[in-house]
Order: structure tokens, then sequence, then C-alpha cells
């Protein structure tokens, strides 16, 4: 398997496009990465659209034709790839793998998702469509409602108060209020969180991740590439790796576990051949709070039903024991759903490179980001580190 | 826009139905959090936007003590006619006896046709085509229950008479501005009982896009800046909206107070900034000057700047006293008064 290289990134900021469409928000983040490589676009050899729900929201397939042709890449090999939440994180999976496996030395990754000019009900009806539509959507709940019930047990099985939970939340607006490109930039408070409108009992508004459209934009090279064009500054991708769960909550043993995520990480810490201790910042994947919090512990950074105290204790800021949503995380910077997993490392490629502000954890070198699907169907993980 | 004549205001009304629901009762029954406003005004079983257009122009027309005869268009503004085909107009103008030798047309741009109709009929008047023209704005609103639409979808008219003898006007109209795109919104088809709309697409790109660039380009070409304004009135579908847009162009709470009535009535659509310029101009001084920027979803902005003469002092509605006029219902009369529940439907 041959090294791979980030080179290039960019992103647009998350919010209410109203202005700019699917195709427009993809190509802007697409050029102004291969822009920031530095290199010639007629390099890029294959281009992986990360995006979930372009056909149920837009009516739009076929992404990968159509993004290339209008970004002038007309001819490269050029997908969509799709994992519903996780499909940014997958777009990247499969460009690594492309790079690794020796086929491609140069490609793009652009995550893209437009969900403000749909309707509520669409957008609630394409986000349920991550589930089994024939045994699960067909009851009626939602996505926030299936998340619910892996919360309710939380706070059952581990004796937790709501508060704890969605401190993550309070967290995560605070980070994001120095983030550009960040969808929510300013802070709320706890008292704010559980008392904004309950959506699925228990989760409140503010515990949720909002709607938004953006888009972010990798470019990945070979060794071989780099001996071409060779960089002062350089972030290598030590891992990538994907796993999968049961896909509907209800079957699986334990509610309050994610097994893609425990999964992905022991095949991406042998690969990287890091400890998880070692990483310096982490991006984690808190579509909701509960979310955030049961990750912090299938991660290994604290043991069950514990993972809410590192919030509290305030070792998920920068400075803490483990940096975690620096720049906003999805509840804050914003979860444009295909594009969330390129934005999380490229939010770790601003902590890599020195260029996160106000929350620059200092020195940070290795970072680490994991991507869901659904409640934990699909998980994804990324390890990046600073090599020069 | 100028008008080549100066024309203004001779006589105006607005009314309100007496019943009122609380926001908080339409929560209570969809177990929501939502107070976009205090409450909003219902019309009773009897009552329409034609009744209420009618209400309205017949004190516009006793205000100004004109005959009815001399009345040589009636423009009604509404998106709730009670009939998809026959004109609302026609049954108005009959009614205050001002038919037959007279221009009569029903207008819909949504919750601007009223000011289009004031501006049009400004028009008819200043080329001297008719001595005096009745602009109404006019609506009975309609939402879909549950929707965020029904804690704001209230009943109201205003109606104004424009006459070119500015002796005998309370305001003169110094200029006019409209700002017009195609921008999906909110909308009804043909047969839907319910309109749809773009929920928070509503907002910016739609209200606040429109009112803004009416209003600032009203003021460019007027040479006219916020401070020069006693009183501004924007079109209210809630209580937010018309203060953020009232803060975004420089406007201070002050300027806006008088004329904002969406928390106690609701959207009156079509009728909405219509009545805010009722209740300023009930409250203003001679001299005073007097901004008024409607927003139409569909979308567009008219923007109208008035100022007060002394003839004011001697003329003044009886808005107040509509809107002190409240007999509050509960959801179940509601749905009754607003034939969610009924038979024969």
């Amino acid at each position: 398997m041959r090294k791979v290289y980030v080179i290039g990134a960019a992103a647009t900021p998350i919010g209410e496009h109203w202005k700019l469409s699917l195709r427009e928000l993809a190509v802007r983040a697409l050029l102004t990465a291969i822009r920031d490589a530095g290199i010639d676009k007629r390099d890029v050899e294959a281009l992986y659209v990360g995006n979930m729900s372009s056909g149920s929201l837009q009516g739009q397939e076929h992404l990968g034709a159509l993004v290339a042709t209008w970004a002038g890449l007309a001819g490269v090999a050029a997908f969509k790839v799709e994992a519903a939440c996780a499909s940014g994180g997958a777009a990247v999976h499969q460009a690594f793998l492309s790079v690794a496996s020796g086929i491609y030395d140069c490609v793009a990754v652009v995550g893209v998702e437009k969900m403000t000019d749909a309707i509520p009900f669409d957008v609630t009806a394409s986000l349920m469509m991550a589930e089994d539509q024939e045994y699960v959507a067909f009851t009626g709940t939602t996505f926030v409602g299936l998340n619910a019930m892996v919360y309710r047990e939380y706070m059952r099985r581990y004796g937790v108060e709501q508060e704890d939970v969605a401190r993550f939340a309070v967290h995560c607006h605070k980070m994001a209020v120095a983030n550009p490109y960040a969808q929510f930039r300013r802070e709320v408070s706890l008292e704010e969180v559980v008392n904004s409108p309950l959506i699925a009992d228990p989760i409140r508004l503010l515990e949720c991740a909002p709607v938004g459209d953006g888009a972010a934009s990798l470019v990945l090279c070979s060794e071989d590439y780099l001996k071409r064009d060779p960089r002062d500054e350089l972030i290598e991708v030590l891992a990538s790796t994907a796993a999968t769960d049961i896909l509907s909550v209800h079957e699986r043993p334990d509610l309050t576990t994610l097994n893609a995520t425990r999964r992905a990480l022991e095949k991406a810490v042998k690969q990287a051949k890091i400890e998880i201790g070692d990483v310096d910042v982490l991006e984690v994947h808190d579509a909701f709070t509960i979310l955030g919090v049961v990750t912090l512990e299938d991660l290994g950074y604290a043991k069950r039903g514990e993972g809410w105290r590192l919030v509290k204790e305030g070792e998920v800021e920068p400075g803490g024991r483990i940096p975690t949503n620096t720049l906003g995380g999805l509840k804050a910077r914003g979860h444009p759903v295909g594009a969330t997993g390129v934005y999380q490392v490229f939010d770790l490629i601003k902590q890599l490179r020195g260029e996160a502000g106000e929350n620059q954890v200092e020195g940070a070198e290795l970072g680490l980001a994991q991507n869901l699907g659904g409640v934990g169907g699909t998980a994804i993980i990324h390890i990046l580190r600073r090599v020069r | 826009m100028k008008f080549s004549t100066t024309v203004g205001i001779a006589g105006y009304g607005g009314y309100v139905p007496q019943y009122r629901v609380k926001c908080e009762e339409i929560a209570r029954v969809w177990e929501s959090q939502r107070a976009p406003i205090r409450e909003k005004s219902v019309p009773n079983l009897d009552e329409d936007s034609l009744t209420m257009a009618y209400e309205a122009a017949k004190m516009a027309l006793r205000m100004a003590g004109v005959e009815p005869g001399r009345v040589g268009a009636v423009l009604v503004g509404s998106e709730s006619p009670p009939y998809a085909v026959k004109p609302t107009a026609t049954v108005v103008a009959e009614a205050l006896g001002v038919t037959p030798q007279v221009v009569a047309i029903d207008m819909e741009f949504a919750c601007k046709a009223g000011t289009t109709a004031m501006i049009l009929a400004a028009g008819l008047v200043a080329s001297g085509a008719v001595a005096y023209g009745l602009a109404i704005g006019t609506d009975d609103a309609q939402a879909r229950p549950s929707d965020e639409l029904e804690y704001t979808a209230g009943a109201g008219a205003a109606a104004f008479l424009i006459s070119r003898r500015i002796g005998e006007c309370v305001a003169l109209i110094e200029h006019a501005y409209s700002y017009v795109t195609d921008t999906t919104d909110f909308w009804r088809r043909e047969g839907q009982r319910f309109p749809s709309h773009t929920f928070r697409f509503t907002g910016a790109p739609a209200y606040f896009h429109h009112v803004i660039q009416a209003a600032k380009s009203l003021m460019e070409e007027a040479g006219l800046r916020p401070s020069d304004f006693n009183h501004v009135v924007f079109h209210q579908p809630n209580v937010k909206f018309p203060l953020r847009a009232a803060r975004y162009l420089g406007f201070s709470r002050d300027q806006v107070k008088v004329g904002l009535l969406s928390g106690d009535i609701g959207n009156t659509y079509a009728a909405s900034s219509l009545l805010g310029l009722v209740r300023v101009l009930d409250e203003a001084e001679p001299g005073d000057r007097i901004l008024v920027v409607s927003f139409g979803s569909g979308a567009g902005s008219d923007a109208i700047s008035l100022v007060a003469t002394k003839k004011l002092s001697e003329k003044r509605s009886l808005l107040r006293r509509l809107l002190d006029r409240k007999v509050y219902v509960d959801y179940a009369k509601y749905s009754r008064l607003k034939r969610i529940l009924g038979w024969g439907w």
C-alpha cells in the first residue's frame, strides 16, 4: 500500500446559500482546493463526490460527471459516493484507496449537500432514507426519534442527567465562534439548550445538528506525485478505514455503543501504527449531543457511561486532554450531511497546519476524524499526521 | 415614482373583526412552543374579505365626506376573495353606492395588493381620469391547521380615498417605489385550499430582500434618510420581521411602534401594512413624514412616502376602538369560525 498525502483543502462556509446551487457549491469548493494545492487541475485523475440526498432533494444524480463537467474536469473518472451522513468520509476513503492502491497519483474529493431549499418535511424524509424503509421508516419514526432512544437508554443505564449530555452542544457552539466557516458562530448556554423546544423526547432543538448547505474539498496524492511536485509542508493520511454495524438500532444488542466506530477504530490504529492517546485533535460525528458523548467512549477516551465527564471537565477544549470538535463540530460548524465527513478532515487540516486561529491546539500533529452514517450503521475513520 | 400632480388621502378607514384567538391557545392544541405574536383577529361566520373591505371603505368615504357618486375607481387588493371568479370590487362598489360609472377591479399580489391598489388609484387620480379613487387592502387569511402560518393568519381591511384636491387631504403622497422579482416563497395554486410556503426561504431572500430594496430605493430616489421619517410601517407577517427590517435600515423602534399591529391582530395580509398606516395616521401630527413598505410573496414590495397635513387633526378613524374591542375564542370556536369545523364542506 502506498502512502497518501493531502495537499489541498478548501470549503465554503456552511449556511443558507440561497443563491448557490448544489453544483455551484461543489465546483467552488473543488476549484478552491485545487488552487490551495497549487496544482494544475489537469493533474486530477479521479473525482469522488460525497453526497447523500441530491436524488431526493434536487432530483439530481450522476454527480460525478456533473461536478467534473462544471469544474472543467470532464474526462476524469468521477463518481458519487453515498453512505448516508458518512458519504463525505466514504468519498475520502475511496479517494484514499485509489491512490494507496497505486491506480491514481492525484485525485480530488468533494463533499456537498444542499438542504435549505427543500421543505423540512422533505428533508426529514430524505434523512430517514439512511434507515431501513421497509422495517423501520414505516413506523413513522424519524432520525431524531432513533437517536432519542439511544439517549434515553444511555441516561437510564448510566444514571446520567440530560444536562451532562447536552453540554456537548454548549462546547461546540463555543468552539464555532472563531470559525469563519461555521453556521452558528455564537455561544449558547446549557440553560438555553435544555430549555429549547423538544424535538423527540429527550432531544431538544439545540442538541441537534442544523440543516445547512455547504461543500468541502480535498486533493490527495501519492509519494510519486510529490517527487515531481515537492512541498515544504505536508500532511499524510495515515489511516482511512470504514466499518458497518447491523443497520437498524433496534436489532443491536446494545444501544449505547456504536460497534462500527469500534471496528473502524481498531483497523485505523493498526494502519496508522499509533495509540489512541497520541491523538492531538479529534473530530467526532455529533449529529446529536448523545452521539458525541457515546463516540468519546467508543474511541476509548472514556469508560462506558462517562464520556460526558470529558466535556464537563473541559478536557475536550484546546489545551485539554483530547481537544474535540475544536471548530464547532456538526452542531455548530454545521452538518450538510454528505459534505460533513470532508468538513471534518478539512477542520483537522486547519489544526495540523496551525490555521485554527483562536482555537488552535498548540503543536497539533496528529488528528483523528470519525464520521457516522445513520445511527452508526456506517463509521469512517481518518487519521492524519503533519509530517513536515 | 413621482406623480405628475400631487395627490393625497382624503379619507381612510380600518376594520378588524372582534374575535381574537391567542397564539398560546393555538400552540396548546398543537403542543408547540411557537409564539410569533400574542393574538390574532378572527372574522365572524358572516364576515369575509368582501364584507371587511366594505366596512373599511364606508369609513373612508364617511371621513372624507365625499359623495359616493364621485368615486371613479374601486380597486380591491386581496388574496382571499370569496369568489374565485366574480369580483369583490363590484359588490363593494354597489354596496357603497358608487356604481355603475366606475372602474372596479380585484387585484391579487399576496400581501402587497393593497399598496399596489393605492399606487394605481393615485395614478388614476393624478392623471385626472377620475376625481376620487378608492384603494382597499383586505384579507381573511387562511392557513393549514398546525402550519406555522396558522399562528399569524389574521383578518382585517383598510381603505383609502385618494383625492387630487389637496386642501381636503389628511396626508399627501410624496413618492412611491415598487420592486418585484420572481421569487417563489409562498403560493396557493388553483384548487388548493391552503397556501404553501418555503419556510426559512420566506425570510432573507423574500421578505427582507424586497422590503429593504424597496425602502432603500425610495429613499435614494426621494433624497430622504431614515431620520427624515416620523413613522415607518412595514408589512407585518409577525412581530420580529418588521422590527428586524427597521433595525437593518436604520429606523428606531420608536419610529416603528405606532404602526406595528401584528402582535395584536396577526398578519392581515393585503391589509397588514395599510392597517399600520391607518393607525399611524390616527396618531400622527401635521407635518409628520410616514414611510409604508408592503411585502407580497411572489414577490415584491411597494414603498410609499407620505406627509401628514393640517387636515389630519380634524379627521381620525375608529380603528383604535376596533382594536380594543375583543372577544376571545378558544381553538374549538376558532375552528368553527374559520370553517375548519362545520358541515357541507
